[in-house]
């Protein structure tokens, strides 16, 4: 039994979480929303043999987080939209180079500097295309205290299992509450541990080695061979290439390992939606608002159902088409802190079928239960 | 029905509000109910509006900012002016009463306290105004037990600076049973 229940912001639940995860490094800038997580893990990570480097900026972290993952560790940075803006670069570096790693993004208000202490969802698009060049995303999208805590742990194990970089998407108010959650011993959680490639008879590393299945054995420097990474397009040893069939076969499977296991990584709650005539669309803490919603109007006699997304990319095509598909539901109301992003995707998987309404808000305060329900009955 | 209770207190960053809204979810919590503190503030470090919601339940809380308060404290203008919304018919209001002077008389019940004067004077320290204000809240609307309170309030304040706070909660409580 665990004794560790206490009053926890969602912040320190992240830090904690990826401690308990097997997180032992941590690269960062300190940032508002999000430097609570860089304040815990500055304090606790020493204590487990971790270490914590604040470094010169949002970039060098994040280069510091991929070389750390390098060594064998699970590595972790966070920031806000602001800083992941500048991390763009590293992150497509570790996406081709296929770097086990997790980035915490608390989303603040936006483009630049914004509104830094005011919640938003706008850099959703952002997890997905902020770097250039065709690269699989995955993102988690937390929605309560419980979630920050359990979805860290699953971000890690995805970064493990995918060799890719995962994201976690919270905003201000679930970075800043406080509320009490009993954490889990962490010996009660399913934790993906690393196998570190180790050469047998004199046998070469291959970093990325397509006879190995969609995720290539992940290596670690200073373990007694040689191995080479690269920014550039490269062939199964990591050696930079021209060579067309490589370069497509590598890019390919990079996009395939996520892709093609979708039904491993995707997650969502389904709440309110067995009787339910309406759907409401909606994640983080605009989706924890739905539900809320979801109970007031039915109170009034509107069956409404909420579709959360816990993991936002990649997006629950199969799982929402399923629903649209059913033709148990007359509408869809997509609710997002931004001027329109996820619904895009939302219209992409209905084809039409179903009408959709938006209800979209971007004004330094969150997406309320009472801003959805009077503009649910509105629209529907 | 089952209980459920939803308080925002606004003020000026620096007062130490959103600190004192974690004593009174803490102590909530402490007390066996679901609660959760959510708290806004600006960039400025002191001096810009700031509020905190705290939901106390005996349901889960699905939603961690307010929607229907119950109560309303404002110890400043701005806040009040600004984050005045979300009320009730029935919702009960305090105000600092030297601070907020453009008052909307619109039926609500509206409790006024010198709070900053009686942190300056009482207690000699004008950081304590969000605690005598908890005091307050604790005494007029009985939410949380004042010992629960007052361990809430010791598990988070800095060393050394119990004592002050304690009596600063207690000072409140005193002056807010003269409202009940």
């Amino acid at each position: 039994m665990s004794n560790r229940k206490g009053v926890y912001t969602g912040n320190e639940l992240i830090a904690l979480a990826a401690i308990d995860a097997g997180c032992r490094f941590y690269a960062g800038y300190p940032i508002t929303p999000s430097s609570e997580i860089m304040e815990v893990m500055s304090k606790e990570l020493p204590k487990v043999g971790g270490a914590f480097i604040q470094m010169e900026d949002e970039i060098a972290s994040m280069a510091a987080a991929i070389g750390a993952a390098w060594t064998g560790v699970k590595a972790m940075t966070a920031s806000s939209g602001p800083g992941i803006s500048l991390k763009a670069e590293h992150i497509g570096y570790a996406c081709i180079t296929e770097t086990p790693v997790v980035i915490v993004n608390i989303m603040r208000g936006g483009p630049s500097t914004g509104f830094p202490t005011a919640p938003s969802q706008s850099d959703v698009m952002q997890a997905r295309w902020g770097t250039h060049g065709d690269h699989p995303t995955i993102a988690i999208v937390p929605g309560n205290a419980q979630e920050m805590y359990y979805e860290t742990v699953r971000a890690f194990n995805l970064a493990e299992k995918f060799r890719t970089p995962v994201f976690i998407l919270g905003d201000e108010i679930l970075g800043h509450m406080n509320t009490m959650v009993e954490l889990p011993d962490p010996s009660e959680l399913d934790v993906v541990e690393r196998e570190i490639f180790q050469p047998k008879d004199g046998e070469k590393y291959k970093p990325f080695d397509m006879s190995k299945g969609d995720v290539p054995p992940m290596g670690a420097f200073f373990r007694g061979y040689r191995f080479h990474l690269t920014g550039l397009n490269h062939n199964e040893y990591g050696y930079p290439t021209i060579e067309k069939d490589m370069i497509r076969q590598q890019q390919e499977r990079m996009m395939k390992k996520v892709e093609n296991h979708a039904d491993e990584i995707v997650k969502n709650e389904l709440f309110n939606m067995e009787d339910a005539e309406y759907v409401i669309f909606a994640y983080g803490s605009t989706g924890a608002a739905a539900k809320l919603a979801s109970k007031v109007l039915r109170e009034k006699g509107k069956k409404v159902g909420v579709f959360r997304p816990i993991t936002i990319w990649p997006f629950p095509d199969k799982q929402l088409d399923e629903v649209i598909a059913s033709g148990k539901y007359k509408g869809i109301m997509v609710a997002e802190a931004n001027l329109g992003q996820i619904i895009y995707e939302v219209e992409r998987v209905n084809k039409g079928r179903l009408p959709i309404k938006d209800l979209l808000k971007l004004d330094g305060t969150p997406v309320s239960p009472t801003d959805i329900v009077n503009r649910f009955e509105e629209v529907f | 029905m089952s209980f459920h209770f939803e308080a925002r207190f606004g003020a000026i960053g620096g007062q130490g509000i959103i600190t004192a809204g974690a004593f009174l979810a803490t102590a909530a919590i402490m007390q066996g109910m679901n609660a959760v503190q959510s708290p806004t503030y600006t960039s400025q470090v002191r001096g810009g509006p700031t509020k905190v919601d705290v939901i106390i339940s005996e349901d889960e809380i699905l939603f961690n900012r307010c929607t229907k308060l119950d109560l309303f404290l404002a110890t400043a203008q701005r806040p009040y002016d600004l984050y005045y919304t979300d009320l009730k018919d029935d919702t009960l209001v305090i105000l600092e009463e030297n601070l907020v002077k453009n008052v909307r008389e619109d039926g609500r019940k509206i409790i006024k306290v010198p709070i900053i004067e009686l942190a300056e004077k009482e207690i000699g320290l004008t950081v304590t105004t969000s605690v005598i204000a908890t005091g307050i809240v604790v005494a007029v609307t009985e939410i949380v037990k004042p010992d629960l309170m007052k361990e809430a309030i010791l598990s988070r304040v800095p060393k050394g600076t119990e004592a002050i706070n304690i009596k600063a909660f207690e000072l409140g409580y005193e002056v807010g049973k003269k409202y009940r």
